[in-house]
């Protein structure tokens, strides 16, 4: 098969989702049962494909692309002709991206069928549904920033409208324009820095920048300007991975319907960033690169720390997608370039598989509630929950795979990538002593598996909250279950690895292939091959390392919440001023709220008073300082004020009469005046 | 009896004067008639005389066919036109029961 | 004085003298009519133009469609018998005036402009050219138009099918006006 062909498969599976989001959006109340079986086939066939372009593409080591010029621009001075082009690239990169975007979606369709049976707007789900894929997918094929700029605002309003979906609920749409909002501050920073090589290059193609960078050509001749468009483009990132300080609008995107956050905001939209950085690895210097290390590293750190406290189901696992999030940023930061991606790969499947059980517990919870007329309970808060694991076992077994997974246990893939990250945290560390990164690499490590498993003991294990709620509670149906069972058969370390104890002799990694820096070396960060063998060099102690620590999270939470041997009340009391900062998220909302929200009233609110009092004292002075002439001046003014006013009124008054006859609603008048104006204009023009 | 020149070999100045004649007739016809079918039936005529410059200046001028072109969109415009004010004459007769336009002033105030 | 200089005033006559009769004729329906023969004079005109298509376009169109079209709506806006078909004008004087004055300045603008003249060729086969254009440079305008007129026959369609309201007799009866039958789903005004 020849490579070319892969780029019109491409283009079908790109379309493909499109053509599900047209048709169903202006059909889908007309077809049977809402439409759902369109959107699913379309994702599905796509999905069947993308499958082929992998296998296709990895038998070959070179990557295949396609451009049209979109619009041609001729004739701008000191630069001549500029072609602004449209195009794809499948290396294996977008291949493997494509292949998790489509399986992930197509799961979510399938679940979505049991999950949204009966909601109003049914078909309009699924129509949003296939726009979002097809948004990611631009996102993923592009050979260029400015399509790749297009598609991810695209991603960002799907997301809007999905988060949106139960717009009823005052908090769902607040959180949509949250989300859109926030993402907005990071895009703006993402086109500056798109405009910045634009403005040097003339160009939009990842390739064109890419030679042209090795050659030497920095933009405005300066490496600080690379180093700054470099980040700038970050933001785009920071942004849509919900990375520091951005990360506000994650949590509150988990209004929108559990299947979505699975989708878009654990597995495939906050990857887009990720994504983002890995493509353009090649144009990050140094500099760039350890603010990218140190943004995922807080930000890993921070919302570690905030899942700790958390009670919603949800809610644990966003800000645990957050810290992973903050890990993959971190792991392509330090250059541990494949297993940063590789990381995305696996979280990917297995927290779509954790926002799916989730939902899958959601889902009987509230049924389980609504059996008992009971309106008030929270479905969503763990403790209500408890003891579930009897009733539920297909979701409690892949649950407990997937925190596993998370969890970094061996034998799963979890294990495999954040094992890989470790080992390149710390040999970077090794290299040039930024020793922060594993630190804190390490205790994330130990804080996810502990949040994971206090999270799975008080939803599954133990008691019920109420024990004559939980025969109600019953397992979620097959088109449910289903997913969560390949996922969590994805979540097992064959598929990305036949070592269970390497991740780097897998065909995965053996597939990422480096891209070379192409900044100047005088920038590089340590070259590769140092890198490599410094990795290679502390990877058996990192192992040993990270099973212990991802135990000890793992036993302690066992010990706190399953055997009780210590009270986490007691716990959380002594932590005192901690405890409640992470239970309220560091109050980066209220810090938000007070600063920006505030700010902004506070400006209007001293404007005003500017208004009332400057302004109108100015205006009320000369009041006063005229008051104190025409005093003096007596009758004289008076009468002359008095007069013109008059006057002035008469006058305006006499001419409105007179206009307002012209005003004659009768549209023939008003032919003739405009027809008049014509001819005045044209004796005009004839007279000059 | 001889002609003098002008007169004997029409060109595109005759085309033309009889184009602005078909023109002032039809403003004529929307300005002063009254009834809104005669008002359309004006601006029919006055899309005629555009047309018939269109025509003659590509027999004449520099416009080639591109002028045949464009009175081609000029009718279907027209076809298209007439079918709307139609629709709308027939609405105006059904609210006001008249399809005086003199009547019809709700602009007015 | 040839053949082609007799067609042309014989033929202006007729379309300035029915444009005339149209514009000031009190019957609507002989305005109609008048319209029919300016109409059909202009195609003649399009025809001495060497514009074959243009003048079987504008006979089609115009005195087919366009003409039976505007028939059609003085009849369902009038009342009665055409002899009684009488429509007012108003301002007559000053309106004839103010057009006359129009019509002599585009006559004086089109009369004194040096206009850059081609050398006459014998007029050729047009319909190839145009067909050639219209898939060529005039491919959108060309599509346009298509939608155009497709929405032009909905609209129309979803106005004149309204429920009608005959105003006299007023009142409340959902008799059906001077239109016809009503296709609407009583979704008029109420």
């Amino acid at each position: 098969m020849a490579l070319e062909s892969l780029i019109q498969l491409s283009l079908i599976i790109l379309f493909l989702p499109l053509a599900g989001f047209l048709l169903l959006i202006f059909f889908g109340r007309r077809l049977p049962r809402q439409g759902d079986w369109l959107g699913t086939a379309m994702v599905s066939i796509a999905f069947a494909a993308s499958l082929f372009i992998l296998f296709t593409k990895l038998a070959v080591p070179e990557s295949v692309s396609a451009g049209w010029t979109w619009a041609t621009f001729g004739g701008i001075p000191g630069v001549g002709e500029v072609n602004i082009e449209l195009g794809i690239l499948i290396d294996n990169l977008s291949a493997i991206m494509l292949v998790v975007v489509l399986l992930i979606s197509m799961l979510v369709h399938f679940f979505s069928m049991g999950y949204l049976k009966g909601d109003v707007r049914y078909s309009r789900y699924f129509a949003y549904l296939g726009l979002f894929t097809f948004s990611m997918l631009g996102i993923v094929l592009t050979h260029n920033l400015l399509m790749m700029y297009i598609f991810w605002e695209l991603v960002g309003l799907s997301s809007y409208l999905l988060i949106g979906h139960w717009y009823e609920k005052k908090s769902a749409s607040n959180a949509a324009m949250k989300a859109f909002i926030v993402n907005r501050i990071g895009d703006a920073g993402m086109f500056i820095g798109i405009m910045i090589i634009f403005v040097h290059f003339s160009t939009f193609s990842f390739d064109a920048i890419f030679g042209a960078l090795s050659a030497g050509n920095l933009p405005f001749e300066s490496q600080a300007w690379l180093t700054a468009a470099g980040i700038l483009i970050f933001c785009g990132a920071i942004g849509k991975s919900a990375q520091f300080p951005l990360h506000v609008w994650l949590p509150d995107a988990m209004e929108g319907p559990t299947p979505v956050s699975a989708l878009i905001h654990a597995a495939t939209m906050v990857a887009a960033g990720v994504f983002m950085v890995a493509r353009l690895f090649p144009l990050f210097t140094a500099d760039a690169l350890l603010v990218i290390a140190y943004i995922g590293a807080i930000t890993a750190l921070l919302a570690a720390t905030i899942a700790i406290t958390q009670y919603d189901i949800k809610k644990v696992l966003a800000w645990s997608t957050i810290s992973q999030l903050g890990y993959m940023v971190m792991a392509l930061g330090v250059g541990a370039y494949a297993a940063g991606f590789m990381h995305l790969v696996t979280h990917a499947a297995f927290k779509a598989g954790l926002f799916l059980g989730s939902g899958a517990v959601i889902f009987a919870m509230h049924a389980a509630l609504h059996k008992q007329h009971d309106h008030d309970t929270d479905a969503q808060d763990i403790r209500n929950m408890g003891g579930l694991k009897s009733r539920m076992p297909v979701t409690y077994w892949t649950f407990l795979i997937f925190t596993l997974a998370i969890s970094g246990i061996p034998l799963t893939s979890g294990f495999l990538s954040k094992d890989e990250i470790l080992a390149g945290t710390l040999a970077f560390s090794t290299l040039n002593g930024h020793w922060l990164l594993p630190l804190i690499a390490f205790t994330v490590a130990g804080m996810t598996a502990f949040y994971m498993f206090r999270l799975l003991i008080l939803t599954f294990h133990g008691k019920h909250a109420r024990p004559e709620r939980l025969p109600l509670v019953n397992e979620v149906p097959g088109v449910m279950g289903i997913p969560l069972m390949v996922l969590a058969a994805l979540s097992l370390f064959v598929f990305y690895s036949f070592n269970p104890f390497g991740a780097s002799s897998g065909w995965l990694f053996q597939a990422l292939e480096r891209p070379l820096s192409v900044v100047p070396d005088a920038v590089a960060p340590a070259t590769w091959p140092v890198l490599y063998e410094a990795i290679s060099r502390v990877h058996t102690l990192v192992m040993i390392l990270s099973i212990v620590i991802a135990v000890a999270g793992l036993a302690f939470a066992w010990l706190v919440y399953q055997k009780k041997s210590f009270s986490a009340d007691k716990m959380a009391a002594a932590m005192g001023p901690i405890y409640r900062g992470s239970k309220n998220k560091w109050y980066f909302d209220e810090m938000y709220e007070a600063v920006f929200v505030n700010g902004t009233l506070a400006l209007t609110r001293i404007s005003n008073w500017f208004d009332a009092h400057i302004i109108d004292g100015i205006v009320n002075g000369a009041g006063a300082v005229t008051l104190g002439v025409s005093r003096i001046s007596g009758w004289i003014d008076n009468t002359f004020i008095d007069g013109l006013v008059n006057f002035l009124a008469n006058f305006t008054g006499a001419i409105g009469m007179r206009l307002r006859k012209i005003q004659t609603g009768n549209i023939q008048t008003y032919v003739v005046f405009a027809v008049f104006g014509f001819l005045i204009i044209t004796i005009v023009l004839l007279t000059l | 009896m001889v002609l003098p020149e002008w007169l004997a070999e029409p060109g595109l100045n005759h085309f033309l004067v009889v184009s602005a004649v078909l023109f002032s007739l039809g403003l004529l016809a929307v300005i002063s008639r009254r009834n809104i079918i005669m008002v359309l039936m004006g601006i029919e005529l006055i899309l005629n005389s555009a047309n018939l410059n269109f025509v003659a200046f590509s027999r004449y001028g520099l416009l080639s066919l591109d002028g045949h072109m464009i009175a081609l969109f000029v009718i279907i415009i027209a076809a298209a036109e007439a079918a709307v004010a139609l629709a709308i004459a027939l609405n105006i007769y059904n609210q006001f029961g008249s399809v005086d336009v003199e009547q019809i002033s709700e602009l007015k105030e | 004085m040839d053949l082609f200089a007799v067609a042309f005033y014989v033929f202006a006559i007729l379309i300035i003298g029915s444009a005339a009769i149209m514009v000031f004729s009190r019957n609507i329906v002989h305005s109609a009519f008048a319209l029919m023969f300016t109409l059909a004079g202009v195609a003649v005109f399009y025809a001495l133009l060497y514009a074959g298509f243009v003048a079987v376009t504008q006979l089609l169109v115009y005195v087919g469609g366009i003409l039976v079209l505007i028939l059609f709506g003085v009849m369902l806006t009038t009342r009665g018998y055409f002899e009684k078909v009488r429509t007012r004008t108003v301002n007559l004087v000053p309106s004839t005036i103010f057009a006359a004055i129009i019509g002599l300045m585009l006559i004086a603008v089109y009369v004194t402009t040096e206009w850059t003249l081609m050398p006459l060729e014998d007029g050729e086969v047009t319909l190839t050219g145009l067909g050639e254009l219209l898939l060529t440079d005039f491919m959108l305008p060309f599509q346009v138009a298509g939608v155009l007129l497709l929405l032009c026959i909905i609209g129309a369609v979803l106005m004149a099918a309204r429920t009608r309201h005959p105003h006299p007799p007023a009142g409340k009866s959902s008799q059906e006006g001077p239109g016809g039958p009503s296709y609407g789903e009583g979704t008029g005004r109420s």
